[in-house]
């Protein structure tokens, strides 16, 4: 057995499938991408070589960055939310009554499509008939925020379903980490006379830190690529007012026939990802390994 | 060692389903030794039963004409089919008959040689049975690439019973409007159904106060750049909009309300006055899942004057939908076939099953046509000019800028200036 794992050749054998699946997936697609992005295309007439000439325009396109500002604010949200997750986690993992069935009520969202969630949220969103609406009518409002249609609250608006879909999953997550931690460990702090706060602060969050920062690059990564609700509920309006970097992308490249350009934009995306998850990946280093 | 084979062997039969649910898929074509138009439309059940109604009859009544072709449908909202259109016609696998647009959303398309030449239809089966004008709109460089099956004017709709209860009438002026709008506001009514989000809702708006406004050149001389769009009429055009806005005419939190939603706001008699065009006729007159009170309480009105300017008689509207066929296909022959006869055939179920106005020549005389039908139509055939709507005249990207201008005018987000100069720019370029 030994002497099969050691040999390069059959470990390379090995990786091969899953390697070339990965490659005709995601990285050729990437690079194409790249590619196409220094052409000037329309996506039905033949493409025509510009070099770095949309690139530079997104750089100095406002409404790209308007985008980029709109998907950082999602990002920080996402982080900042993750603290609420670990909160309910601790709760859920601790023998509290019908913790069981809060569980698998939490992971619901996660279940449905996004359409789907999308599609319920705008009626619940709906100024006239929308179940938001007619509770805050209930207790006295006389208008209720237009959600989807003022510029200034439709991002936040968007926001909340967004979160509210993830939240089984980073619960879940938190849930099975925290389950991980040997209960022996847990019993010597409460014999030391340590109150649950303590414990959960001083003892279980540091055991799970590796855990931890693994959502966070998730939760930070999936919000700077989020696409599904952005388009669905909103479309990027009213006046670009929720446009996100990858609703952006797309609108150029479907709506406004700007294959070349969208692609641009796509390609700039990917290497904004990839610095971020770099920079929280130096801010997140420790050298102390957990072990228990 | 027995765990180990079981594994195996499920192993081994799921690589086998894979293989076999990726193999079926192309055998079915041939091995039945017909052949197969892929053909993708835009009237789901839901939205347009009677429309999809009379389309699956049509293909069956082809289907048993031509034995050895089978006729494969896909169904795609509206919204939905603009967006699969573009990832198809990129990667080279347009349908062989499928549905377009005129003008600037159809050049690219010619241009690129994605779609085939008809004009061999229009030579035989199909001579002189097109409306004038529909046709023309489909051509490019004197070539037609698409034939048209809807022929659309806009108007405003509006809710009779509601109007009587609030004691107001049809207006015939802006300033009338105003007056019906202002009086329903104060009565807690909302006075016009509007789905901004979708934006080309509130572009046939702009439209017609532009038409009144300018007349008919001012807009198409300014997009054909002969003019400019930063002409006083159109700049006028977008204050009334604002106008509008200020008054409360349209429904609240409209510029996040897809066009489906203000629909079903107006179909609910949540909403007194809903500007569409004759596609939505069927809704009511003819369609029976609506409530035959509500039909019968549905008229319309032509789009007021403003400051007593515009010629009643000039309508906002055009060609709607064609039918296309793809350059690629191997079966184009059969699709052309399948063309005409579909052509044929729509011109007559169209009217009598779904009393939509096709653009085809409408013998009304003969049929036994719903009142507004007719009232419809006998505007259509007096109308002095249609003007094709903007997003569809317009190319592709500057469409979009139109659009989006829209939205923003309408959100006060865009000062009428603003919106005028955005579009000379784009149109400049």
């Amino acid at each position: 057995m030994s002497k099969v794992m050691s040999n390069k050749w059959i470990i390379a054998i090995y990786v091969l499938p899953a390697l070339l699946l990965i490659s005709i997936l995601i990285f050729i697609p990437l690079l194409l991408t790249g590619y196409y992005g220094l052409m000037d295309w329309d996506g039905v007439s033949a493409m025509e070589f510009i070099g770095l000439e949309n690139y530079i325009t997104a750089l100095q396109d406002s409404l790209f960055w308007d985008s980029a500002w709109h998907s950082v604010l999602l990002a920080l949200f996402s982080a900042l939310s993750l603290a609420i997750y670990l909160t309910i986690a601790l709760i859920l993992a601790s023998k509290i009554k019908g913790a069981n069935l809060l569980r698998k009520i939490y992971l619901i969202p996660m279940l449905l499509s996004s359409v789907a969630i999308a599609q319920l949220w705008i009626k619940v969103y709906n100024p006239s008939n929308g179940i938001l609406s007619t509770v805050l009518g209930w207790f006295g409002a006389e208008k209720a925020p237009l959600w989807l249609s003022d510029t200034s609250i439709v991002l936040y608006a968007i926001f909340i379903p967004i979160l509210w879909q993830y939240a089984g999953f980073y619960i879940l997550i938190y849930y099975a980490a925290l389950k991980n931690i040997p209960e022996s460990l847990i019993e010597a702090a409460k014999i030391d006379g340590a109150t649950p706060l303590q414990i959960a602060l001083k003892i279980k969050l540091p055991l799970i830190m590796g855990v931890v920062k693994v959502t966070i690059v998730l939760a930070i990564v999936g919000s700077l690529k989020y696409f599904d609700l952005i388009y669905v509920m909103t479309g990027g309006g009213p006046n670009g007012a929720s446009e996100v970097m990858a609703s952006y992308m797309y609108k150029l490249a479907f709506s406004t026939s700007n294959f070349g350009y969208g692609s641009a934009i796509g390609f700039l995306l990917l290497l904004i990802t990839l610095i971020v998850t770099l920079v929280i990946n130096k801010l997140t280093a420790s050298k102390d390994k957990i072990q228990y | 060692m027995l765990r180990k084979k079981a594994f195996s062997l499920l192993a081994g039969l799921f690589a086998v389903a894979l293989v076999l649910s990726g193999c079926s898929g192309s055998e079915d074509a041939s091995s039945d030794g017909k052949k197969v138009i892929k053909f993708m439309h835009l009237w789901p059940e839901g939205s347009s039963k009677k429309h999809h109604d009379i389309v699956e009859n049509i293909i069956t009544d082809f289907e048993k004409e031509h034995k050895d072709v089978k006729v494969e449908v896909e169904v795609l909202s509206n919204e939905q089919y603009k967006d699969k259109m573009k990832v198809l016609s990129a990667s080279g696998e347009l349908p062989d008959v499928g549905m377009t647009w005129s003008a600037g959303y159809l050049e690219p398309y010619a241009n690129g040689g994605k779609f085939a030449t008809l004009d061999d239809l229009l030579e035989g089966d199909l001579k002189d049975s097109f409306v004038s004008g529909t046709t023309e709109a489909y051509q490019v460089d004197g070539k037609t690439y698409g034939l048209p099956l809807e022929l659309n004017i806009a108007s405003v709709y509006y809710n009779k019973a509601i109007f009587k209860e609030n004691g107001v009438e049809a207006p015939k002026t802006y300033d009338e409007l105003i007056k019906v709008v202002e009086t329903l506001d104060k009565k807690g009514v909302e006075p016009i159904a509007l789905g901004n989000k979708d934006k080309w809702t509130g572009s046939l708006w702009y439209m017609y106060l532009a038409d009144r406004i300018g007349g008919t050149k001012a807009l198409n001389s300014a997009i054909d750049r002969s003019g400019s769009f930063e002409d006083p009429a159109l700049v006028s055009a977008a204050e009334k909009v604002q106008e509008l806005v200020d008054a409360n005419a349209f429904v609240d939190g409209f510029n996040g309300l897809s066009d489906e939603e203000a629909k079903s706001m107006f179909m609910n008699e949540q909403a007194a006055m809903y500007l569409i065009a004759t596609w939505d006729l069927p809704n009511y007159t003819t369609n029976e899942d609506v409530p035959q009170e509500f039909r019968d309480s549905v008229g319309f009105f032509d789009f007021p004057s403003v400051d007593g300017k515009g010629d009643m008689n000039s309508y906002v509207g055009g060609p709607g939908v064609g039918l296309f066929v793809s350059e690629s296909s191997d079966v184009k022959e059969e699709a052309k076939e399948f063309v005409s006869f579909f052509t044929q055939e729509w011109g007559e179920k169209s009217v009598t099953d779904a009393g939509v106005i096709p653009a085809t020549k409408v013998d009304g005389e003969s049929l036994d046509l719903p009142q507004m039908y007719v009232d419809v139509l006998d505007k259509l055939n007096s109308a002095t000019n249609i003007t094709l709507y903007a997003d569809v005249q317009l190319s592709a990207d500057v469409a979009q800028v139109h659009l989006d201008q829209i939205q923003a005018l309408f959100g006060k987000e865009a000062t009428p200036e603003d919106f005028a100069k955005t579009h000379e720019q784009a149109l400049s370029k």
